[in-house]
């Protein structure tokens, strides 16, 4: 079969010791990267791109990928320790991954995120390398109009995030909405909501409004109660998942793997709604939804896994297609043209050795990631116990080295306190951040993608109903928000919270 | 004449470097690059950042500041001391179209930069979907008249190359397409190889893989001639369109005052990175063009930025796509 001499072919190229050093290399350097906040796989990307100039185009690509998803793993281990997501798809993390952290359980989340990411991964790269060709044929039927109504649905999970008041959590929306408006109009080019300041000239940067609005809030909110700092470095608990962890996360992982994966096909960077859909489906599911925002590890193993695929098939568009959906792969894309090798549909054919390679590196770099990161655990749990008066400045100098080597920019250091002390303000009243980012985080791509689709159907709303794919998806946000909005449901939800 | 021209460079490189030869460069050089890492820009810039620093002698540190069109990296950069250890990688939107887009803009592309040289032009190629009608550029042209406002011409945002050059095609053909806008290359093709919109401008680089395997159509190329890398492809001229010869070039650029024997020392190590069989290789393989001897100066590249300055303005105020303050 096809398949399998393909993958011959990827394990031959991949099993060579230079690339498995290259791989491991990559991994190593992910995860690090990952872990500190701030720096993403972007910015170590585009650092250490040069550094690749004297290796062939496949150990330099392998090297580079394992960047990208051992970041993903890292990532989950700042949003669970110390609650900064450091990328989007992280934010979900922070929900129940932060509460286990708190209440000792810090071992079994960040266990639970690598098992969970690890088989994610390994079903993602069969994925890819089984259906990679004819499921790039279903991704174009995602026009703009179907995309929007992709993200009304996402935004109706806001209502699901939410651990108290859902018109708390709506408001929060309507907040990173705007968030997401400011900057130079699409079709027009003006600047709007810009204050004249040239660096918001393109919109506010993720960085620096999740840093702030997370991780230095919550640190100005942790400094003002001594008591409650002593709950994280007191109780670490056992350092991996029992099996009943292991038993109660499976199905929440399948789901997650299944879900994550499908979006992170899209073109137009579906992979960032999977930790939220993912979220939103095991709090529907579960028997007793007050967990969640709690501590609930369904609600740190589904929406990990869901990343975890998510970034990995994001690499169908990108190799089948030549369409990067997001930034680590629009600078993958560089990566290859550098090297030599324009990505585009022709890669699988022209280039087998590359696409197979790398496939099969990905499954490769995904158990070397488990065995990275297990071990891990241990002195990253440790950290815990390292006295906050240390702590904090280094998590404030982590993040603000990151933040100012995303774009070399001092600006977003000023970006990154104000948002600071709005997050401070904003938990003070009582209101939840995390809504907000989902808000922002979909906010961009929905108003590009309601204006194209407005402006190809010549101003006719019809458009949303007439496309099918698009009608499906309204009527399951449609339904969603009714039953959430259900008065009877919401009064026992109500009730749920009260206690 | 061009071994005099090189011979006249050569003997000036010669009697400046003297003096400077010792001094400079003596730290890592700084090339600021105005775009995100992984894009056409970048990817030049690296090529031909490159040999330059083995010409030199020390690295050349490639900082990517992107934002507003390239013009924050540049604005930036044309501030920084002129010692000759900030450079910048500067292309046709921020030395050429930018004037005409950012009514704030505060540099002045012709005064306040001292021209080092032209890197690279990567020629604008006319694309459409798969599934167009027309099936070469006249058959296009007919068509785009004919279609009126009914036609999505797609660009990759307000003051990229490929909006530029768009609005400067539908210019010359004298119609008035309804405008597609959006947020990069990427996404605007995925959007065409679907069917959704119907045509677009863009570099080469951008586009030459796509249309290799068949998932969009190209009608003719912006240029002169032919382009090695996609050797069955007409150009504008020979499809019957005269006046469209347009290319994205890329052009390094010194902060005005920078001593000229720098500029010199500099010139002298783009030229040769241009002449690296290695850097040539990836350039021609990308589609860029390398300038000749007497298209790499700092006066040609001087005059270069005068004439585009120019040209952008009528076209795109004509166009009112003015980003007003």
């Amino acid at each position: 079969m096809d398949l399998f001499s393909n993958l011959a072919i990827g394990f031959g190229v991949a099993f060579t010791a230079q690339n498995l050093l290259l791989c491991f290399t990559g991994c190593m350097i992910g995860t690090l990267v990952g872990v500190l906040p701030g720096v993403g796989p972007v910015a170590t990307i585009a650092m250490l791109l040069p550094l690749t100039f004297g290796l062939d185009p496949t150990g330099a690509l392998i090297m580079l990928a394992g960047i990208y998803y051992g970041a993903q793993y890292g990532g989950s281990t700042t949003a669970i320790l110390v609650n900064i997501p450091g990328e989007a798809t992280s934010v979900v993390t922070t929900l129940d991954g932060h509460q286990m952290a708190r209440q000792g359980r810090a071992g079994a989340a960040l266990g639970i995120a690598a098992l969970g990411s690890f088989f994610a991964g390994c079903v993602a790269t069969l994925f890819i390398a089984a259906m990679g060709q004819p499921l790039t044929r279903l991704a174009q039927l995602f026009g703009p109009a179907e995309y929007f109504s992709l993200m009304i649905m996402g935004l109706v999970f806001s209502t699901v995030l939410a651990r108290g008041s859902i018109f708390k959590a709506g408001l929060m929306v309507l907040l990173g909405l705007m968030f997401a408006t400011v900057g130079t109009d699409l079709e027009t080019g003006q600047e709007r909501m810009t204050l004249g300041i040239p660096r918001l000239s393109d919109g506010i940067d993720f960085a620096p409004l999740a840093m702030g609005i997370f991780g230095f809030a919550e640190i100005i909110r942790n400094l003002e109660s001594p008591e409650a700092r002593d709950v994280l470095h007191d109780r670490i608990g056992r350092l991996l998942p029992s099996w009943d962890d292991i038993r109660q996360s499976a199905p929440a992982v399948l789901r997650g793997t299944l879900i994550g994966g499908l979006l992170g096909i899209l073109p137009g960077n579906g992979a960032v709604l999977g930790p939220f859909a993912s979220y939103a489906m095991e709090k529907k599911l579960a028997k007793d939804p007050s967990r969640f925002g709690r501590g609930a590890i369904e609600g740190v193993a589904g929406p990990e896994s869901a990343n975890n695929a998510g970034a990995q098939t994001a690499f169908i568009p990108l190799l089948t297609l030549g369409i990067p959906p997001n930034a680590v792969m629009a600078l993958m894309v560089g990566a290859m043209t550098i090297h030599g090798v324009i990505p585009g549909p022709q890669v699988m054919t022209k280039n087998p050795e590359l696409f197979w390679g790398m496939i099969a590196s990905m499954w490769i770099g995904n158990a070397m990631l488990v065995i990275i990161n297990m071990p891990l655990v241990g002195i990253w749990v440790k950290l815990l116990k390292v006295p906050y008066r240390l702590l904090f400045p280094a998590i404030l100098v982590f993040c603000c080295i990151g933040i100012y080597s995303i774009n070399n920019s001092v600006e977003d250091l000023y970006f990154t306190a104000f948002f600071a002390v709005v997050g401070y303000v904003l938990i003070k009243l009582g209101y939840e951040p995390a809504p907000l980012l989902l808000g922002f985080v979909l906010g961009k791509l929905m108003e590009e993608k309601l204006r194209q689709s407005l402006i190809l159907s010549r101003g006719s709303f019809a458009t949303f109903i007439d496309r099918p794919i698009s009608a499906g998806l309204l009527a399951v946000a449609a339904i969603m928000l009714i039953v959430a909005l259900l008065p009877s449901i919401n009064r026992k939800r109500e009730v749920a919270f009260q206690d | 004449m061009k071994k005099t021209s090189m011979l006249a460079a050569a003997v000036a490189v010669s009697i400046a470097v003297p003096a400077f030869a010792q001094t400079y460069p003596t730290k890592p050089i700084t090339m600021v690059v105005p775009f995100a890492a992984g894009g056409p820009t970048d990817i030049i810039a690296r090529i031909v950042a490159e040999p330059m620093s083995r010409t030199l002698g020390r690295q050349i540190v490639i900082e990517n500041v992107a934002g507003a069109g390239g013009t924050t990296g540049i604005t930036r950069a044309s501030v920084a001391a002129p010692d000759g250890y900030t450079i910048m990688m500067g292309h046709m939107g921020t030395h050429g179209a930018a004037p005409a887009l950012y009514l704030k803009l505060k540099y002045d592309p012709a005064r306040d930069f001292a021209p080092v040289g032209l890197a690279a032009e990567t020629p604008i190629i006319i694309v459409a979907s798969k599934t167009h009608p027309a099936n070469d550029l006249k058959e296009f042209i007919a068509w785009a008249r004919a279609e009126g406002d009914k036609a999505n011409h797609a660009h990759a945002g307000v003051g990229s190359v490929s909006h530029s050059t768009g609005i400067l095609l539908d210019s010359i053909l004298g119609t008035r397409p309804t405008l597609i806008p959006y947020t990069g290359t990427g996404p605007a093709l995925n959007d065409m190889m679907s069917g959704q919109v119907d045509y677009m401008t863009d570099q080469i680089v951008n586009l030459v893989s796509q249309i290799n395997a068949g998932t969009i159509k190209a009608f003719a190329i912006a240029t002169r001639v032919r382009s090695a890398a996609l050797p069955g492809l007409p150009t504008t001229r020979e499809a019957g369109l005269d006046n469209y010869e347009v290319s994205a070039w890329n052009a390094i650029f010194a902060p005005k005052g920078t001593p000229p024997e720098i500029v010199a020392v500099l010139n002298d190590a783009l030229v040769k990175a241009l002449d690296d069989p290695d850097a040539r290789k990836r350039l021609d393989e990308l589609g860029a063009v390398v300038p000749d001897a007497t298209g790499r100066t700092p006066a040609a590249l001087q005059k270069l930025v005068e004439s585009e300055v120019a040209r952008w303005k009528t076209v795109l105020t004509q166009a009112t796509a003015t980003a007003k303050p």
